[in-house]
């Protein structure tokens, strides 16, 4: 035997894609699907899932996981893999803004351990944990690759690098006046 | 590359033959060096994740995996040396961080991998004195327990689900610390071969779960035989304990099984130890069934066949009897003056006898379904039927080849259809014409038009260097059986291809061959026998509710008839009409030979002893045949009879050619609402029927009638309501399921399931409403 190297098969194709996606989320997807050989379209499940989720107040359930198994013709449990491997993510609902803390070692050794803290206490959550009132979650990532920032956490699409707690005040202070945005 | 060069590698010191592309593992295993591993299986593709088989080998700067090293010509490598031992002491000691010490109460104690291994290459002491991660189990369905905080992620569960079993329903979710193989959205594993995860899961991860806590490997003793279910036959472990077979397992044989067996091979066994299985002779008296001695049963069973007039004595024989009980029976039959025997029970179909081949097999040995490049399968649930020649046929469509399907219900497979044909049961003979006439073929006097989707898998066919037309078990119990065998005659011979038959039972190869059929003397079918009544009637393994095409006709048999029969259970209907009953040995319980589909010869000897007062079924026709003074009844033993067999069968020589290719009419006629029958894969013997385990699993048949929403909604029907069917006499209420694979106007609802028995045949008008 050697080393694989052929796609997840999938033998009850899906013959109604058109139904699974809104149009704008299937020319989206579609866009990715493109970059591959046509036998490799399940290369474009990480653009798939990250796709959807924005779409979807950035979180994945299972049915849309399903749904995505569906449009690239790979077998469900195949997209369950990538989306509990990556912390990008997301398999429940999360508050408006995700807060990323990299507590790697980079970010340890700077004291990645006094950011999480603080922001448990002026949150009122622990890691892993959304704020009642929906405004933020807060989460434990690996290394974002910003190591020459740290300690940095990531909201949104933002780097925060070069942490404290008066720094981390000021950014939630003024995330919580944007009311969400 | 040319298949004949061969290079030259150095393992240990000793020099090894390999052909290029090959694994360093590949060379070791072949020279009989041992390397330790956990997620290198030959059967399936490298991995090289558990890091166990790591090896020197020179010139690299760090151990190799030797499952992922493609040798190379004068390639040198240590297996044992200081720096392998190293590697792989460092690798078990890793292994072992997470895995739980409950080997004392590990259903995979004494044959775990992970033990053996340790055992060589583990230290007496662990230096880990952190917690180790508990992993919750989800629940995989009635055949395989998980225990999950064993797993030591080798991954070989994830890959036989995609590679072999076709559905990848296992995979490995999370990561680092957190991965976890299994399911993720907690349901029980569909694929007809999933138990062979339980062999391939090296630690106590994934054990199997009728098995669980019941006896450990080191009392178990191990008997070879062979499978008794489909047409593979396949070749089987049995493990005894106390005389009580205790579990089967795959034994390898490449031509036939390769390592794999089905789960209904497998969990088959739970069948065997049920409460109806029968323990004594019993003899109707006052019109009870009452226990009696052995003696007295023989004798009043001989009286019988003696007195019996000869023209109105028959009998009927499961396909899955073996080879000397055929040949016993039918002799024992044609020295008392009958011709009565006939084998094929579901068959409904008996006008095209005279063309019968002489001795229908697959056509093509298994091997050779790899190499397919176009197969049409005409009604026929391959992946459920005969699951290890679906795997065969499976991989040529890996291989780039098609298959077809002219089905009456869109079953699923675990590859893709290139072209599928799914209308009512009298549709498929319209179907198989219409690509016969897209051939130029013979048509049969059908009237036939060829539409696109006919061309399409004529010329495939047609295309196709090696092919096959494989007539299923659906075409068999079809009502129109003769005419759909003409018509693939005709396609097979008209594209080139082979023309194969998929029978029901173990042995519906060895049962033609052994002359367990009328007319090699001019006697009655199954069909004949219902039709005209008989005086007397022997049932070999029958459960004449469930194994018969008629089940209303054969109850009138039954009541018009002295009933003498041998059979492993007590059914209902035996209970009802039997007025003698022979306990006999069950498969597993008594020596035997089967004669697979490719025509392999395949002798066993018992294994358990069988229950109760049980005796061999070839012993007790010897005894009949003695009792009732016919000559040469003396055998010694069940190699006697199968030598005697074999003489009179001489060499075997399959032939699937008919004899015969005068045509017949279609009898089945589109009627408003039809009925589709066949068996469903879990519902094909007596002992699969009793086996709790596969009742269980998705493939057992829940007992409800499937419609197509069309149906449904035309006769004001619900999903999930209750509804009545109605087929001549009989009637039954059952939920209705509506169901996509169901074409219109069609209800399925097979033979060979409780309720079957009240309908009649498995084909035919019926109507439904609501309850």
């Amino acid at each position: 035997m050697t080393l694989r190297c052929e796609p997840w098969a999938r033998a009850d194709k899906r013959a109604d894609k058109e139904t699974l996606f809104s149009p704008q989320i299937r020319a989206e997807i579609d866009q990715w699907v493109a970059k591959y050989p046509d036998e490799w379209k399940q290369s474009a499940v990480m653009a798939s899932l990250r796709i959807v989720q924005d779409d979807n107040g950035g979180y994945l359930t299972r049915e849309l996981m399903d749904r995505i198994a569906d449009y690239l013709d790979m077998p469900p449990i195949a997209v369950y893999e990538v989306a509990t491997f990556y912390s990008m993510y997301e398999l429940s609902e999360v508050g408006a803004h995700k807060i990323c803390v990299c507590t790697n070692v980079s970010c340890m050794i700077c004291g990645s351990e006094n950011i999480v803290d603080h922001l448990e206490k002026r949150l009122g959550i622990k890691l892993g944990q959304t704020t009642e009132d929906g405004k933020f979650t807060l989460k434990e990532v690996e290394c974002l690759g910003a190591c020459g920032g740290a300690p940095m956490f990531q909201i949104g699409k933002q780097y925060y690098e070069n942490l404290t707690p008066e720094l981390v005040d000021s950014i939630l202070d003024s995330l919580e006046q944007d009311n969400g945005e | 590359m040319s298949e004949q060069q061969t290079i030259t590698v150095e393992v240990d010191g000793k020099k090894l033959e390999a052909s290029p592309g090959q694994m360093l593992i590949e060379v070791t295993d072949a020279a009989g060096i041992t390397v330790p591993r956990f997620c290198y299986h030959k059967k399936l593709s490298v991995a090289a994740n558990c890091r166990m088989c790591l090896v020197e080998v020179e010139n690299a700067p760090k151990p190799l995996p030797a499952c992922a090293t493609p040798v190379a010509d004068g390639m040198k490598a240590w297996t044992c040396s200081p720096l392998a031992r190293q590697a792989q002491k460092g690798t078990m000691e890793f292994l072992l961080i997470n895995h739980p010490l409950d080997c004392p109460i590990c259903d995979q104690g004494g044959e775990c991998e992970l033990q053996d291994v340790a055992m060589g290459f583990g230290e007496g002491i662990s230096r880990f004195a952190e917690a180790k991660r508990v992993v919750a189990s989800h629940n995989i369905g009635p055949l395989i327990a998980t225990d999950m905080t064993r797993c030591i992620h080798c991954t070989r569960c994830v890959r036989f689900g995609d590679e072999v079993a076709g559905i990848r329903e296992l995979g490995a979710t999370g990561r680092g610390e957190h991965m976890k193989i299994g399911v993720y959205v907690e349901r029980s594993v569909s694929s007809e071969l999933s138990g062979n995860v339980i062999d391939l899961c090296p630690v106590g991860a994934l054990t199997s779960k009728p098995f669980r806590y019941r006896a450990r490997a080191w009392e178990l003793t191990q008997y070879d035989s062979v499978a008794a279910h489909d047409g593979v036959g396949s070749n089987i472990h049995v493990h005894v304990r106390n005389h009580q077979v205790m579990r089967t397992v795959p034994k390898d044989n490449e031509a036939v099984n390769e390592t794999w067996i089905s789960d209904r091979d497998r969990f088959s066994y739970l069948g065997l130890y049920t409460e109806d299985r029968l323990l004594k002779p019993m003899l109707r008296q006052d019109g009870q069934l009452q226990e009696v001695e052995w003696q007295q049963a023989l004798l009043e069973s001989a009286e019988l066949l003696k007195t019996v007039d000869a023209a109105r004595l028959g009998a009927l024989v499961s396909p899955g009897s073996t080879l000397e009980e055929m040949h016993l029976l039918q002799k024992l039959l044609r020295e008392l003056g009958s011709n009565n025997i006939d084998h094929r029970l579901r068959q409904a179909d008996f006008r095209g006898d005279a063309a019968d081949p002489a001795a229908p097999w697959l056509g093509q040995s298994f091997a050779d379904l790899e190499n397919n490049e176009a197969v049409l399968l005409v009604g026929s649930w391959l992946r459920k039927d005969q699951p290890l020649l679906n795997h065969r046929v499976r991989k040529s469509v890996l291989a780039g080849g098609q298959v077809m399907v002219i089905n009456p219900v869109d079953y699923d497979f675990n590859y893709g259809l290139s072209n599928k044909l799914i209308g009512a049961p009298a549709d498929m003979v319209a179907h198989l014409a219409g690509v016969a006439a897209a051939l130029g073929a013979d048509t049969a006097g059908v009237d036939a038009s060829a539409g696109a989707e006919h061309q399409a898998i004529a010329e495939a066919l047609k295309a196709a260097a090696k092919g096959l037309v494989l007539l299923g078990s659906m075409a068999q119990v079809h009502p129109d059986f003769s005419l759909l065998r003409l018509l693939a005659n005709n396609i097979a011979q008209a594209a080139n291809v082979d023309l194969g038959f998929v029978g029901e039972g173990a042995n519906s190869t060895g049962a033609k061959l052994a002359g367990a059929v009328p007319h090699s003397g001019g006697g009655l079918s199954v069909a004949g026998m219902l039709k005209q009544g008989l005086d007397a009637c022997i049932l070999l393994n029958v459960e004449p509710e469930f194994d018969v095409a008629n089940p209303v006709a054969m109850a009138g048999l039954l009541n018009g008839a002295k009933v003498v029969a041998l059979t492993t259970h007590l059914s209902p209907w035996l209970l009802e009409y039997a007025d003698l009953v022979l306990p006999v040995a069950a498969t597993l319980e008594t020596s035997g030979t089967f004669v697979n589909l490719q025509g392999d010869l395949q002798s066993f000897n018992g294994t358990a002893r069988p229950v109760g007062e049980a005796r061999p079924a070839w012993k007790v026709l010897r005894v009949l045949g003695n009792l009732a003074d016919l000559e040469d009844f003396d055998y010694e033993s069940s190699q006697d009879v199968r030598d005697e067999a074999l003489q009179s069968i001489g060499e075997i020589k399959l032939d699937n050619s008919l004899a015969d290719t005068s045509a017949v009419a279609a009898s089945l006629i589109s009627t408003e609402l039809q009925r589709i029958g066949g068996v469903p894969p879990y519902s094909v013997d007596m002992l699969v029927r009793r086996s709790s385990a596969l009742q269980h699993t998705p493939d057992g048949w829940k007992a409800s009638l499937h419609v197509s929403a069309d149906t449904a909604s035309q006769l004001g029907l619900m999903d999930g309501g209750s509804a009545v069917l109605r087929q001549g006499e009989g009637e039954i209420t059952l939920p209705l399921v509506v169901d996509g694979r169901v074409p219109p106007a069609c209800v399925w609802m097979p033979s060979g399931v409780p309720g079957s028995e009240l309908l009649g045949e498995g084909f035919a008008a019926v109507s439904l409403e609501k309850a």
